[in-house]
């Protein structure tokens, strides 16, 4: 099923937690919606799923017409305590109406079949206090799987789980959307979690959308200075340009190259402040000459090739560099 | 001391706090309510049985108990109603009403039983509208100890639903529950074992009052006669032995009683896995 949004506003009192917002979402797309804290990202989702109203309902905001049927993942679980792993995952089916509901074998066979697909199959019986954040959020969405949802929504699924778990279930995440292709839209403040699991990313800020696009368009052309910064440290250098106009130029700390001697006229003088090697890249920070912190990262062959030192006098030039063009900039 | 014992902890003066508990408990509840049994004993055996199983001892312990647990049960559904609009609905003067909520702890007892009987009396201005009396009746005995018990239920509630999450009714609608299966499948469950604790705390409160009950029950031999108000006729007769008997049935009956409520506490607890 797609979803449509158009043109949805929300305030709450005087916050505007979502400034005419407008997304499509394509049938068997995974979308994240990135942004910081109070960049409406939740309260999207939350509209989406029906839990919140939009301000102005006239244009009818969210496409599905009827009520679609919703999966929701919350990022406190949300877990019923007092039932089981195995009647938290029925109770979508228990609470039908006996017209509609399926017989007990029938949910019985559902809902083994889901704790299958979460690998849980051996803790049917177990109350969600004995499970461990990993196996809980498995459960919750195991619980939106089960009424058979049309989309599925997730709300900062893995934010209250540690860096290891959450990069598994990321890729279990992603894995199972190929399988089953349900229409998914991700809400997370993480970019790594949304570069790697989405289709599509969209990019918010302050209630409004900054940029839609797949997590390559995004990382590597970035629309505005706000999802460049956003999707990655940067640094970020004052340039005069011709006419005496102010520049601001960014570039990411792998496009920056240190040397010995200047490579070029927008080489920096530096000093080394500090060397982190324990990782995939070597992160290097330096402090120009006019004082500016700046960040570079380059592979274990070219550190060991430089022989860098912490107070090691040198130059620093940027490779690639961003410049954004802004109309509504003073 | 603490050295090589597999047991220490961290967390300093276990020695001490349980100490502490030990000797305080003993010399405010336990002592005196042993006492109350070694007083018993001056009675033989035969003549205990025939005081505790008095015609006016019997019917007393009828009527305290079955007011008792009508009070308790009442304030458990009142109480709970209470609590959840205390906490969920926001309006105008709800603090005022919160603090409300409360006077029942803080009026003595005879101020509430004089107040009480003068508003259900058949004159009153509630027991006038009523049409059928309410004080000097075993009703008006279950309105003075659900007058009393519901703060109990009130206090301990109202924590459990402020912790509620909102996310777990946010969850039960989105899969589809109505807002009944909502409450009686969600969130009934989860306020059960506090709503237990209330229902214990109001219902033990209700056995042993006394100050508000005497005045509204009118104290008719047979019919509206409590049991802590027998004990004080027979102190008053100088009969010692007497009231000693009485109070071990009546002190017996409420611990059996709070026993059992606690070891069902203590079942759910289990099974929700709140601890």
């Amino acid at each position: 099923m797609s979803i449509e949004v158009r043109g949805v506003s929300k305030s709450f009192g005087k916050f505007a937690a979502l400034r005419d917002v407008n997304l499509k979402v394509a049938p068997g797309e995974l979308v994240a919606l990135l942004g910081p804290s109070g960049s409406g990202k939740t309260t999207l989702l939350r509209i989406i799923a029906g839990l919140e109203f939009a301000d102005d309902a006239g244009g009818g905001p969210v496409a599905p017409a009827g009520a679609p049927r919703v999966g929701f993942v919350f990022q406190h679980y949300a877990l019923f305590r007092h039932m089981t792993v195995f009647e938290n995952i029925a109770f979508g089916l228990r609470v039908r109406p006996k017209a509609t509901r399926p017989s007990d074998a029938k949910i019985r066979e559902r809902v083994l079949e889901l704790l299958r697909l979460i690998q849980l199959d051996s803790l049917a019986g177990r109350y969600p206090s004995q499970l461990s954040g990993g196996q809980r959020q498995r459960v919750a969405l195991a619980r939106a799987l089960a009424i058979e949802p049309e989309v599925l929504l997730l709300d900062e699924p893995f934010g209250a789980l540690d860096a290891k778990v959450r990069q598994g279930l990321r890729r279990w995440l992603r894995k199972l959307h190929d399988e089953i292709h349900m229409t998914t839209i991700l809400v997370t403040h993480d970019q790594d979690e949304a570069l790697e699991v989405a289709d599509r990313i969209v990019v918010m800020n302050q209630g409004r959308i900054e940029q839609v696009g797949t997590p390559e368009e995004v990382f590597h052309r970035p629309a505005n200075e706000f999802v460049m910064d956003f999707l990655g440290s940067v640094n970020l250098f004052h340039a005069r340009a011709e006419g005496g106009q102010e520049r601001r130029v960014f570039v990411r700390p792998h496009d920056m190259e240190i040397g010995h001697q200047a490579q070029s006229d927008s080489s920096v003088r530096a000093v080394v402040k500090r060397i982190h090697a324990a990782g995939p890249m070597v992160k290097v920070e330096l402090e120009s000459e006019i004082g500016e912190t700046l960040q570079v990262e380059m592979p274990h062959e070219r550190y060991g090739v430089l022989g860098l030192k912490v107070g090691a006098d040198v130059y620093v030039s940027p490779r690639e560099s961003k410049v954004f063009f802004e109309d509504y900039s003073i | 001391m603490a050295r090589g014992n597999k047991n220490a902890t961290i967390i300093p003066g276990f020695g001490l706090t349980l100490g502490v508990t030990v000797a305080w408990l003993s010399a405010l509840v336990l002592v005196p309510l042993v006492l109350l049994f070694v007083r018993t004993t001056a009675l033989s055996w035969p003549k205990f049985v025939e005081i505790v199983t008095d015609e006016r001892a019997v019917a007393s312990y009828k009527l305290t108990l079955g007011c008792a647990l009508a009070a308790a049960s009442l304030n458990a559904v009142m109480g709970s109603i209470i609590a959840w609009t205390l906490v969920r609905v926001e309006f105008p003067g709800r603090r005022l009403l919160d603090a409300v909520v409360d006077l029942p702890f803080a009026l003595p007892t005879a101020v509430s039983g004089i107040a009480l009987t003068a508003v259900y009396s058949r004159n009153g201005w509630i027991g006038q509208a009523l049409g059928f009396p309410v004080a000097f009746t075993p009703l008006g005995i279950m309105v003075a100890l659900t007058f009393i018990g519901l703060p109990f239920v009130v206090r301990t509630l109202q924590p459990a639903i402020e912790d509620l999450d909102p996310g777990v009714e946010e969850a039960a609608g989105i899969l589809g529950a109505s807002r009944m299966q909502t409450f009686f499948r969600v969130i009934a469950p989860a306020l059960l074992p506090s709503l237990i604790t209330g229902f214990a705390l109001a219902f033990s409160r209700a056995l042993g009052e006394y100050g508000s009950v005497i005045f509204i029950s009118g104290n008719m031999p047979l019919r509206t006669e409590i049991t802590p108000l027998l004990i004080v006729t027979k102190l008053e007769q100088f009969d010692y032995a007497g009231a000693t008997a009485l109070g071990a049935v009546q002190l017996t009956a409420s611990f059996l009683m709070l026993f059992s409520i606690n070891l069902v506490q203590w079942w759910t607890a289990r099974k929700t896995g709140v601890r």
